[in-house]
């Protein structure tokens, strides 16, 4: 009903707007404000300097000098990407990957989750931390590991071999098969945690009362649990989606050359090639592709959150 | 209908844990393995953890990435904690809700554009690169997440207690450090190792706002990782895992047996006439 | 109901008929709107000194607002808020001479009882050593003594609701606000602590505010009630005055169990009025003067226990009466309910105090009976 700045006697103390302005000015210096400069030197042309760009425009030479600027403005970068084929396939590439993870990861956490749910109240606590701590230890230590087990001369193929499954050892290491085991092992827990979440809400009654009305279990999960896991089904697709479009780690260590992520892409641009303005061209059409994706698991957060209250 | 797991239930679970948990295992056990072939059994040998403590470079870097993370952890819990307040105590002031945007997105924002967008904003101010922005991109990027978790704190948290410190003489600061603060606290501190372990983790943002000077343990793995896998990262990474995982069961044992405790006096007090 | 604390000081105290009593809380014109809604609508009220008064309504009629504004926490959109004739309307709530207890409680969980009392003492600066007397006296006053070190998670809930009591009275408030202060007690205990609460009123020559949307509260704590209804006073009275004469439909619909019947003013004077139904075929007189036009629609109001159901017409004329057919009858143990169909098939309820342990009952299902009353029992209410 009441919050602080509704409420009487409250307003006499402006130092308490501190409490926003902090990290508001924060947040717009240190996040916001990047990203108009990141869409400024895409902007720009390429130069062997240090920094090494051209500036764009520059608004300490004066306004007349910003004018000036604004002619020789150039969307040669945007071109650029449009022109290369590798830019545009890594960005289809990268999509492609995201959304068809995200359904394997869908179709092995809800299973997970469904069973977590449904095992007996003692065990949950051990079960939910279980799946926290993966969370909790190194991203790029859990995809070391796996390079060892998925190499030619590695324990899969040790093992395959060892079983007479195979004659030949797979080839599985820097290929996209590698970065989908990747992927979908490190991001298990984003999805099995939000299904989880609303899976445990649901109320064992109501699957008796759909059995009392002579559903059977199968097409009462399909009718009861099912639509009303859904938040968590949505919650934890964007969750694991959108970091996925713009993977580095997983795609740089694992995958081979016929893997393109448009993350790999950036970051050799930039750190291989050094050409800063080209790099932020890339990230500013990527954060276009996931600016979508990005607004509508904010408001379905916001409004979980609302909810919540 | 049956109550407890179905055999599809638990054999689920039983598989997802072992694809979770088999990986790290095979990490952590081949760490100890005598060989220089990460992959080739030969013998239980503790002498990859003597190498990693001689090797001075590495050491080094892991000594820089844990004062970043101390550094980073400590100013994004105050920072994410006001962050907190500000979304769950201000009502809607104007520019709430791009404030509300600013604290979700860098969640979900893949980490390169946070890393770009960061370096290319240090070099535009002329900032050196180095220690001290790794600090200000882990502190910008972990505030997020402490704020998260805070706030669904602050959500559940009964406004009456606040109003009842006010109705008794207390001013809104002062009831925000007697009454709010502590009874968050789990929650700050819950954040706080949050941004701790993901500023010990961070190796695209640290790449990005990194320099001369200033390598992290995460660069210096995956600079050696590149070049192979060595029994001797096995070994670092075998000993990260540990930290964090008594950490994590501490933090959740003590959180349980005060819950625990707490359960027990209210069931006495019930029964109390 | 019994009203047992009600000593001849008690009912002798009625400083609101007293035009040169000057109140202790005075809204003037208090309006509180949150967005389009209008919470609190242009409402003026008098509180004095030691009474004990009793906000009454549904959820959403304001009431809670309406303490809230005294407690501080909301601040009017229109008109002023008066405490000892200061304008407080914009005072701070932890600047006011009010303390409030809260439906929750809203004891703090990480400290002791005995911090919980002393919190406020502590805010106001007061001496180490006048704080703990202060809070051993709150804690004999709730009979907590032996409890002052535990934390309010090991308390029951009647426990609890004794310490959010001593917290807000150890200010030694000028009023003191409970919201629902019993709410969350079962029946039992909730009827022994009204009385508590009343005594305890008595003893420390307090005044109390509450808000309560339970009339068998409101009516025994209260010396007066003020009903609420979309934001407005519809009535303030005391509660013997609310049951017996309410002002409206509303009030009367929402004290008590009561008959409506439709009709007319037939004709009206020296004191008496004299009501017509058509549709019942029902005349009746009442010993009652009202405002009320001669042919007006109008509605006879009549308690249930104040109708009495017999086989036989009532022999004194002067009473009245009409026929009608036991419909269904509802036991309650104490008394039972008659439903009583009338020819125009309007239902009427009588109660009877069940005086005898006899299980047939004289009037059964289907039988053809008289309802009856005085003059002096029933009340005409406008439409």
């Amino acid at each position: 009903m009441s919050d602080i700045s509704e409420s009487a006697g409250h307003k006499a103390n402006p130092l308490r707007w501190l409490v926003v302005a902090i990290p508001y000015l924060w947040l717009l210096v240190f996040f916001l404000a990047p990203f108009f400069i990141v869409f400024k030197i895409s902007l720009s042309q390429v130069a062997i300097a240090m920094p090494p760009y051209v500036p764009a425009f520059d608004l300490a030479a004066g306004i007349s000098r910003f004018f000036a600027d604004l002619k020789e403005l150039t969307f040669s970068n945007y071109l650029w990407l449009t022109e290369d084929a590798l830019y545009w396939k890594s960005y289809l590439s990268s999509v492609g990957i995201a959304l068809v993870s995200t359904l394997i990861l869908l179709a092995i956490g809800f299973p997970v989750a469904y069973g977590m749910a449904r095992s007996p109240k003692a065990w949950r606590p051990t079960l939910l931390m279980l799946v926290i701590l993966p969370f909790w230890t190194s991203f790029l230590i859990r995809v070391y590991a796996w390079i060892g087990i998925l190499k030619k001369e590695g324990l899969l193929n040790q093992f395959l071999l060892w079983v007479g499954a195979i004659n030949e050892p797979l080839t599985i290491i820097n290929t996209n098969t590698a970065v989908y085991i990747g992927i979908v092992y490190s991001y298990l827990p984003f999805m099995i945690l939000p299904l989880y979440a609303s899976l445990e809400k649901l109320d064992e009654t109501l699957l008796e009362a759909a059995s009392d009305l002579g559903c059977p279990p199968t097409k009462a999960f399909w009718l009861i649990t099912f639509p009303l896991a859904l938040p968590g089904v949505i919650a934890g697709s964007f969750l694991c989606f959108i970091p996925i479009v713009g993977e580095f780690v997983i795609p740089d260590l694992l995958g081979g050359s016929e893997t393109m992520m448009i993350g790999k892409t950036l970051w050799s641009e930039f750190f291989n090639n050094r050409d800063w303005p080209v790099s932020s061209a890339v990230a500013v059409l990527l954060l276009l592709i996931l600016v979508v994706p990005i607004v509508v698991f904010q408001n379905s957060q916001m409004k979980a959150m609302e909810a919540g209250k | 209908m049956r109550k407890g797991p179905s055999w599809f239930n638990v054999v689920s679970i039983t598989l997802g844990f072992v694809f979770l948990y088999l990986p790290i295992l095979l990490l952590v056990v081949y760490s100890f393995n005598e060989s220089r072939l990460v992959t080739v059994w030969a013998g239980f040998s503790t002498k990859w953890y003597g190498e990693m403590l001689r090797n001075q470079a590495l050491m080094d870097a892991a000594w820089v990435t844990v004062r970043v993370a101390l550094l980073s952890a400590s100013v994004a819990t105050v920072l994410g904690t006001l962050g907190a307040v500000t979304l769950t105590r201000f009502g809607r002031f104007p520019g709430r809700t791009m404030f509300s945007g600013m604290i979700y997105a860098p969640l979900v924002m893949p980490d390169v554009i946070l890393g770009l967008s960061l370096l290319l904003m240090f070099v535009a101010v002329g900032l050196d690169r180095g220690f001290w922005t790794v600090v200000l991109a882990h502190t910008t990027f972990t505030m997020c997440y402490v704020a998260v978790v805070v706030q669904s704190r602050l959500v559940a948290f009964d406004r009456d207690l606040e109003e009842a410190a006010m109705d008794l003489g207390c001013p809104p600061m002062k009831t925000f450090f007697l009454i709010t603060l502590p009874i968050i606290l789990p929650a700050v501190v819950a954040g706080w190792m949050l941004a701790f372990t993901l500023s010990l983790d961070d190796l695209v943002i640290a790449s990005f706002a990194t320099g001369p000077g200033a390598t992290t343990l995460p660069m210096k793995i995956y600079s050696q990782v590149r070049l192979g896998v060595t029994p001797e990262i096995n070994a670092v990474s075998t000993v990260l895992i540990v930290i964090v995982t008594i950490g994590v069961i501490i933090a959740s044992v003590t959180t349980k047996r005060q819950e625990v405790a707490r359960q027990k006096a209210e069931r006495m007090a019930a029964a109390a006439p | 109901m019994g009203q047992k604390t009600l000593g001849p000081v008690r009912r002798s105290f009625a400083p609101w008929l007293d035009p040169q009593a000057k109140p202790l809380i005075r809204f003037e014109n208090v309006t509180k709107r949150f967005g389009d809604f209008v919470a609190v609508d242009d409402l003026s009220i008098d509180i004095y000194e030691r009474e004990f008064f009793a906000l009454l309504g549904p959820s959403g009629c304001g009431k809670t607002t309406l303490l809230r504004m005294l407690a501080g926490f909301e601040t009017p959109t229109e008109g002023r808020i008066l405490l000892d004739g200061k304008d407080v309307s914009r005072v701070p709530p932890y600047r006011r001479p009010v303390n409030m207890m809260f439906q929750s409680y809203a004891l703090f969980p990480h400290m002791s009882v005995e911090a919980n009392i002393a919190f406020g003492l502590k805010q106001d600066g007061m001496p180490k050593a006048d704080i703990a007397a202060r809070v051993e006296e709150m804690l004999k006053l709730v009979k907590l003594e032996q409890f002052a070190k535990r934390r309010p998670h090991q308390l029951s809930g009647g426990q609890r609701q004794r310490v959010a009591l001593a917290r807000s009275l150890a200010k030694r408030p000028r009023v003191l606000l409970l919201d629902e202060p019993l709410g969350a007690l079962d029946k039992k205990l909730r009827e022994a602590t009204q009385f508590e609460l009343t005594d305890l009123q008595q003893e420390l020559g307090m005044t109390f505010v509450i808000v309560t949307h339970d009339q068998e509260e409101a009516m025994t704590v209260a010396d007066r009630i003020a009903v609420m209804d979309h934001g407005k006073m519809v009535q303030v009275a005391t509660p013997s005055e609310i049951y017996e004469q309410p002002a409206s439909r509303y009030v009367a619909d929402f004290i008590g169990d009561i008959n409506m019947i439709e009709g007319r003013i037939e004709a009206s004077g020296e004191g008496r009025t004299r009501f017509r139904s058509e549709a019942l075929g029902l005349t009746a007189d009442v010993l009652d003067a009202t405002p009320i036009g001669v042919g007006e629609t109008s509605w006879l109001a009549i308690r249930p226990e104040k109708v009495s159901v017999s086989h036989e017409p009532p022999a004194d004329t002067s009473v009245n009466a009409v026929e009608g057919e036991v419909w269904d009858i509802g036991y309650l143990g104490d008394v039972s309910i008659y439903h009583v169909r009338l020819a125009g098939g309007k239902t009427i309820k009588a109660t009877r105090a069940n005086v005898t342990r006899l299980i047939e009952r004289p009037i059964t299902w289907d039988d053809k009976v008289w309802l009856s009353w005085s003059p002096d029992a029933a009340l005409v209410l406008a439409a």
